[in-house]
């Protein structure tokens, strides 16, 4: 990725907002939704372009848990971790998804296919364990499908 | 002007003043960290917490906040504003058991142990020095990053800040006395309790006249360029200027 485009990237993100101060987290957003996530020249770029000091887009930056300042995965697990599924054994299956990608939750592979992510409930406890792969809901989670589970995204 | 009754006495201040700021005009005392006179309130320390009575109401405000009623009552130390306060000192003394003005201000609030599980924390959190470098100085070279327990003061990235002008003012306002300023030979130093930023370091401009090293090169830009004024003028510290 050539600095020259994402600086037109950012700047074009900006114009959609009429590169208003007031709407810096949608910006933040939607510059998250376009890299996965928020590329230091980036926020660099709209700190000067929104003459906002840099300080301030990085504290808002860090902030929000929706942003992340590292490069994350192509899909995103996210692993329930709420009292119904937490009962069902959510935890081991956190613990076999955390061996089989070797990563720690929050963090991404080196492949930057997955980031592993937990949530404290999705809802739908009746399916639980629940994971979560890019908005895909896999119920009744065993151990012993999570192999499987994640070969399916290549 | 609008007269208000804090501890029993009536006192008497102007519309639109806070509640800590009539107490102090009139000599009551309320502890505070996070507020300073140059700076906007900003209700963080929580330590100058109030019972306020409103249409016959009893609550807790951050004094510091709360502008003056006519006919408010505040009450700067019953037992609940007693009870709540030392909760939150010892909170304080928790979170920052080596730095020696929360000690003391512990030891005048009667606060001698904390329950509560210790740690080595050098900063309040009270965000004076991001304040003061945004709304006086005008740079914004720090803010508070992150949420949460992970909350901190801190530059963007950690790195050195390049809004920095090396003025001072958060070394100068630090409640705690946590960021340091040191000027020795040509540079200054100030050091900000976060481990994780590097020390920042300045180049002092030397004086034409007496040689002294008297403020920094940034700094003077700064200020010539934001009041338009010629370079020159600063080529001289202010002792040696006529």
């Amino acid at each position: 990725m050539g600095a020259k485009q994402l600086a037109e990237k950012v700047e074009s993100i900006l114009d959609n907002y009429q590169r208003d101060q007031g709407m810096l987290v949608s910006i933040l957003q939607d510059i998250q939704a376009e890299y996965n996530y928020l590329p230091k020249e980036a926020l660099v770029e709209v700190s000067q372009t929104l003459g906002a000091p840099l300080s301030r887009v990085y504290s808002v930056a860090t902030f929000f848990k929706a942003f992340s300042l590292e490069p994350r995965g192509r899909y995103l697990i996210n692993v329930c971790l709420g009292t119904a599924c937490h009962v069902r054994g959510a935890v081991r299956i956190l613990e076999t998804i955390e061996r089989e990608l070797d990563i720690r939750p929050g963090k991404t592979t080196q492949d930057l296919k997955f980031t592993l992510e937990t949530v404290n409930c999705v809802g739908c406890c009746a399916l639980g364990p629940v994971v979560i792969i890019d908005g895909e809901y896999h119920g009744q989670m065993k151990t012993d499908k999570v192999k499987v589970l994640l070969e399916n995204y290549t | 002007m609008v007269t208000l009754t804090i501890d029993g006495r009536e006192v008497q201040a102007e519309e639109g003043a806070m509640v800590l700021d009539a107490a102090r005009d009139n000599n009551i005392y309320i502890p505070a960290l996070c507020s300073n006179e140059a700076i906007k309130p900003y209700g963080a320390c929580r330590l100058c917490l109030v019972e306020i009575v409103t249409n016959g109401k009893e609550r807790l405000v951050a004094s510091c906040l709360y502008p003056v009623e006519e006919g408010l009552i505040v009450k700067t130390n019953s037992e609940r504003v007693m009870n709540n306060r030392r909760t939150i000192m010892e909170l304080l003394l928790a979170r920052c058991p080596s730095l020696e003005v929360i000690q003391d201000l512990a030891k005048r609030l009667a606060v001698d142990k904390t329950p509560f599980k210790l740690e080595d924390k050098r900063c309040i959190l009270c965000g004076l020095c991001v304040r003061a470098c945004e709304e006086v100085v005008g740079v914004s070279a720090i803010s508070l990053v992150n949420r949460g327990i992970d909350r901190e003061m801190a530059s963007p990235f950690y790195e050195f800040p390049d809004a920095c002008i090396g003025c001072g003012s958060c070394a100068y306002v630090c409640p705690v006395e946590t960021i340091t300023l040191e000027d020795v030979g040509d540079t200054r130093t100030i050091t900000m309790p976060n481990p994780k930023m590097q020390k920042t370091e300045f180049k002092l401009k030397k004086c034409k006249i007496c040689g002294n090293y008297w403020a920094p090169e940034k700094q003077l830009d700064y200020i010539t360029k934001t009041l338009s004024l010629a370079p020159e003028i600063f080529d001289v510290c202010p002792d040696c200027r006529e």
